[in-house]
């Protein structure tokens, strides 16, 4: 219970109401809605186009809806100055190659935190790697200094663009359960776009599947943490959600 | 004890490996020396048309001691950093300008395309009319020339910076000075450094002309007045010192590449 409030304390919820986008004539979302309450883990899975990326990005300011609100706690996104602190972790790292380790970690950050980010850093097992160039670093390496970046701003919301899509088997799961853990001990808002269903039920709160502008599903995992993937009620959530995805397209536009 | 002898033989021929690879650049200009020399010593080769490799060591160290040969190589560099520092600051200059900012790129990048294409020597008559054979005139010509490859690679290099970390950057919440100083500059140097090496070899070319068209000192006017008197060993010394000089300014910008690329895998050394 100590954790669920320190969870509330930390995150921050997210509002996205009516939101329209359309990039040259072509609708990506059309008045989608989501609600996201403090502290929750929420997936968004969906087939490559269906604007789950675009929907990240429009969390984070990058990209500006043609209609509709984004509200992040009770601020407007696009109020930059009262925004609550977001943090993004791309496909890939993004570190920057002219930086060490270390200062990769401190972007934007005052000399005085480098014990912070030391420890931030020694969280994500890399702390003997303070002083190495990015290039020295395999790609889970890198991916785990962008957590370590994202995490050491202690954010109140963390969104995740398919930060794993390009990792080995084994490293992702490593990486997801680094995730969880980091989530669970800091209780940030967390969104995690995904095209990996059972990455997405092993980690998050609610999965919310995306079709054709908007949500098609929207699914509270109710399965303890950890969780095993080879239990049968992981495997069964799995398989229904993946029925919903690989549905034929018109079928689901008939439904709207 | 058969172990180890067979380790230290294998570390002499390890020596005898990297001697011969340190080596063997140097085998064809050795022999280039011996041929000529033999050349000039047989008779083959008029000293009117080429001094033997002799004269021209000897002729070296004669105007070195009486030091008529250091006030030319003096005079010479500080006119090439002089025209390095003007030109390649302006370049530096004007292309993070027009590179970063839409409005200096519209009014600005058209004409520099224009005056680019217009070879630096061909101002010459021009530049004499303007400032007679005075340091100005060399300096002007050097400025010119050096100006436009740092130019044309300082804007190529902001622009080409990587849009992702620029986005990344971005939601990091650094903008202005912070996001040029940790992101658009770094990014942009490897093109920069580029255009500084180039301008570097250009930078003495265009020293080169200028002096002997028009000076009253400097290694370029110490092998046109040595043409006056048919001393082919003077010249050769001339001719001899830019390429050393060349030489050098590459090694510098390597030098540079080297330490501020040092995060570059395509520049890290083996060791």
């Amino acid at each position: 219970m100590a954790a669920e409030q320190r969870r509330r304390s930390r995150g921050v919820s997210v509002g996205i109401k009516s939101v329209s986008i359309a990039f040259a004539g072509r609708t990506v979302l059309e008045n989608f809605d989501v609600e996201i309450s403090a502290g929750e883990f929420v997936a968004i899975v969906g087939r490559s186009g269906c604007g789950k990326s675009t929907l990240l990005r429009s969390v984070v300011g990058l990209e500006t809806p043609q209609a509709g609100t984004i509200t992040l706690g009770e601020v407007a996104a696009s109020n930059a100055n009262r925004k609550p602190d977001i943090r993004v972790m791309f496909q890939d790292s993004r570190l920057l190659p002219w930086r060490r380790i270390l200062p990769n970690v401190m972007l934007g950050l005052e000399p005085a935190l480098i014990p912070q980010a030391r420890k931030v850093l020694a969280q994500v097992g890399l702390a003997e790697r303070a002083n190495d160039w990015p290039a020295t670093l395999s790609g889970g390496q890198r991916q785990r200094v962008a957590l370590a970046r994202a995490l050491v701003h202690d954010p109140n919301l963390l969104l995740l663009d398919e930060p794993l899509g390009s990792l080995d088997a084994l490293t992702r799961i490593e990486m997801q359960q680094l995730i969880e853990d980091l989530w669970r001990s800091r209780g940030f808002t967390a969104m995690l776009v995904t095209h990996d269903v059972a990455e997405a039920i092993s980690l998050a709160d609610r999965v919310i599947l995306i079709e054709g502008g908007r949500v098609a599903l929207d699914e509270v995992v109710n399965l303890p943490r950890p969780r095993t993937r080879g239990s049968a009620r992981f495997a069964a959530l799995e398989e229904r959600i993946l029925g919903r995805v690989l549905q034929r397209r018109p079928v689901v536009e008939d439904q709207w | 004890m058969y172990q180890r002898q067979s380790s230290s033989i294998m570390k002499t021929q390890r020596h005898l490996r990297t001697l011969v690879k340190q080596t063997s650049p140097w085998v064809v200009p050795i022999l280039l020396l011996i041929v000529w020399q033999w050349a000039s010593s047989a008779g083959i080769l008029p000293s009117r048309f080429l001094p033997s490799p002799r004269a021209v060591v000897s002729s070296f160290i004669a105007l070195s001691v009486s030091g008529e040969l250091w006030l030319h190589v003096r005079v010479s560099t500080l006119r090439a950093l002089a025209g390095f520092a003007v030109g390649g600051g302006f370049g530096l200059a004007l292309g993070l300008l027009t590179g970063s900012l839409h409005w200096a790129e519209t009014l600005l990048d058209t004409t520099i395309q224009m005056v680019r294409n217009i070879p630096p020597l061909a101002l010459i008559p021009l530049v004499i009319l303007w400032f007679g054979i005075d340091e100005s005139a060399k300096l002007f010509l050097v400025a010119l020339g050096v100006f436009f490859p740092v130019y044309i690679n300082t804007f190529h290099g902001i622009r080409s910076v990587d849009r992702g970390l620029l986005e990344m950057g971005r939601t990091y919440g650094l903008s202005g000075w912070p996001l040029y100083r940790e992101i658009i500059l770094p990014g942009a140097l490897p093109s920069i450094l580029v255009g500084v090496r180039f301008s570097l070899g250009l930078m003495w070319v265009i020293l080169i002309v200028a002096e002997t068209i028009s000076a009253r000192s400097g290694i370029g006017y110490m092998t046109m007045n040595a043409r006056e008197f048919m001393q082919t060993d003077v010249m050769v010394v001339g001719i001899l010192l830019y390429a050393i000089l060349g030489k050098l300014a590459d090694l510098l910008a390597k030098g540079l590449e080297r330490y501020w690329l040092r995060w570059n895998p395509a520049y890290q050394t083996t060791r």
